[in-house]
């Protein structure tokens, strides 16, 4: 079979193993589907489907030589057992730096990172209340001859009760009230650099930086929508709203797989790089077969050379010892990745210099 | 004014001074406002003052783009190859090492690959990229193939070249004299190992040359 086509039937089955497993999930946590809401069918589907392509994706992504290579070696650097528990912390530091708190994105610009912050927990608050109650995994009761408490049933196993009438019943029934305010303020800034910022407004596509602004936001108003007519206006068009919001919802659900928002899955390989990274830092270098000085770590440049290899480049130079990658002694350049960036640049210069040997008193 | 598919990225390294005017102007930029993406780099600092200004020079086929674990470098229909995508991009720096030309930057405490995109908001619209606007020896020239025949009459622009074994193809071209370009129409940058730094005669401002400003809108 073709390398493709295997590589697709192969992603195929992961996608649909995961999505097997949520349905799986659904019906254990929903109590064989009696505490499933049959009124939220729409969106268990969505998410039944997003779940398989998200996986598909992700599946074809690590096909990748270069992503294949990394996940590989990330996992194997972060599980060496002598540094395991000391990897276990530090990866729970930069996530909390990196995800929860957005430092690197904070500094790409204080605006930028505020955006980011307030849609990125906006997002993660709604699907952690949204998703448990669509598979049935939380649903609420009241207790027998007790109308004023509500208590709170997780995969079918009780784990809380509270009044109804409370400030903590009206903070977490407006939970995803709370989550909209925060998406909305997050879209609003970054709908306001994607408009005032030249080098965005150069770049930015409708499809992969507009819309999943235009998603959000239609998710969070036409929820707060809801919010209004029960509250305020006697379940005015509720009927109405409701579909509105649950085709905003799934279609966002559909468009996650596809565009911008699959950084969210994407992203996390930035903590796996990073111990990748320490340790090629902290292992032997190599060294510039012009200059003599080190630049990068000989790890890294062993992979790249091999990654290059199975993509089908050949840098390889005439001379001697073709298949090192690193620093071995040889009087000829076996690899042009043994030479260092700052010579590579040296390197073009001085090539298009040597072009005029011979012509350097024709003026022009 | 000619259409931006008409305009090209000419560069002809050894006519530059090393003045560094397009390195401060490469900072005013819109798409990496602050940050300069062009490299001038000393070819061999200890017995030359030859410099050569590095911009990036947009392959058809990028090596950085390949090998990105995270699929975050992206070439755009006009063939320009665009600083990695940010929600992407993992800074593993992979791109950094497999440029053969040596051109991206991984901005370690932003978790970002920046590099030069020819200043994209302005050539994507017919515009001078800000290096080529300001580089007074015309090291750096951005127009059309009929403005570079006028003005180097005796340079050829190819956009080949050799690695070792590898053939890399670009949107930039480079000048290089017309007799060469005839007989061999690449650059073996691979070759340039054991080469010192030559000197060419140019004179800046040739009696009677076309203003390679002309018809180009800064």
């Amino acid at each position: 079979m073709p390398r493709a086509s295997s590589d697709k039937s192969i992603a195929a089955a992961w996608g649909l193993l995961s999505a097997a497993i949520l349905a799986g999930l659904v019906v254990v946590g929903s109590r064989s589907l009696a505490r499933f809401d049959a009124a939220l069918v729409g969106y268990t589907f969505a998410t039944l489907f997003a779940t398989f392509a998200i996986t598909y994706r992700y599946a074809m992504w690590l096909r990748r030589p270069p992503t294949r290579l990394y996940w590989r070696r990330g996992w194997s650097v972060f599980l060496t057992p002598a540094y395991l528990r000391a990897n276990i912390v530090e990866a729970v530091r930069r996530f909390t730096l990196a995800f929860a708190a957005n430092r690197f994105i904070f500094r790409r610009g204080r605006l930028r990172g505020a955006a980011h912050w307030l849609i990125m927990w906006g997002c993660v608050l709604a699907a952690a209340i949204t998703f448990p109650l669509v598979w049935g995994w939380i649903h609420f009761e009241t207790l027998p001859g007790r109308l004023d408490l509500y208590r709170v049933y997780v995969f079918g196993f009780p784990v809380q009760t509270f009044p109804i009438e409370s400030a903590y019943a009206f903070i977490v029934f407006h939970g995803l009230v709370w989550a909209a305010f925060l998406v909305i303020a997050g879209v609003m800034l970054a709908f306001r650099r994607r408009m005032v910022d030249h080098g965005a407004a150069t770049l930015q596509m409708f499809a992969q930086d507009i819309l999943p602004l235009v998603l959000l936001f239609a998710i969070s108003v036409t929820g707060l929508m809801l919010t209004a007519s029960y509250t305020w206006m006697k379940g005015y068009a509720y009927d109405f709203l409701a579909i509105l919001h649950a085709i905003t919802v799934i279609v966002a659900l559909l468009y996650l797989p596809f565009g911008k928002l699959f950084h969210i899955f994407q992203r996390p390989a930035q903590i796996g790089v990073s111990f990748y990274k320490d340790a090629g830092a902290g292992g032997e270098q190599a060294i510039c077969r012009r200059c003599a000085r080190p630049y990068a770590p000989l790890m890294m440049v062993r992979d790249l050379i091999a990654v290059e290899r199975d993509l089908g480049f050949s840098y390889e130079m005439p001379g001697a010892g073709e298949q090192g990658g690193g620093a071995a002694a040889g009087t000829g350049v076996s690899h042009y990745q043994q030479i260092c960036p700052r010579c590579r640049r040296a390197l073009y210069g001085l090539a298009q210099g040597r072009t005029w040997a011979g012509g350097a008193a024709v003026p022009e | 004014m000619p259409k931006p598919e008409q305009l090209h990225f000419f560069v002809d390294a050894s006519r530059c001074i090393g003045c560094q005017a397009c390195v401060q102007a490469c900072t005013e930029c819109d798409t990496h406002r602050g940050d300069s993406m062009i490299h001038l780099e000393f070819v061999d600092r200890a017995s030359s003052a030859q410099t050569v200004p590095v911009i990036c020079m947009h392959c058809e086929q990028p090596t950085c783009a390949e090998v990105c674990p995270a699929d975050a470098i992206k070439r755009t229909g006009d063939g320009v190859v665009q600083s990695a995508r940010k929600p992407r991009c993992i800074a593993c720096g992979n791109c950094v090492l497999a440029c053969p030309f040596g051109v991206p930057e991984v901005y370690e405490r932003r978790q970002i690959m920046m590099k030069c995109d020819m200043c994209y908001d302005r050539a994507s619209v017919g515009k001078t990229p800000m290096c080529a606007a300001v580089c007074p020896s015309q090291a750096l020239f951005f127009g059309t193939h009929e403005q570079i025949e006028q003005l180097r009459p005796r340079s050829s622009p190819i956009n080949r070249f050799q690695f070792g074994r590898q053939t890399i193809t670009t949107r930039v071209f480079t000048m290089v004299p017309a007799a060469r370009a005839a007989l061999q129409p690449w650059v073996d940058v691979a070759a340039a190992m054991d080469e010192t730094p030559r000197p060419r005669l140019i004179p800046l401002s040739p009696v009677g040359a076309a203003d390679p400003f002309a018809g180009v809108e800064v």
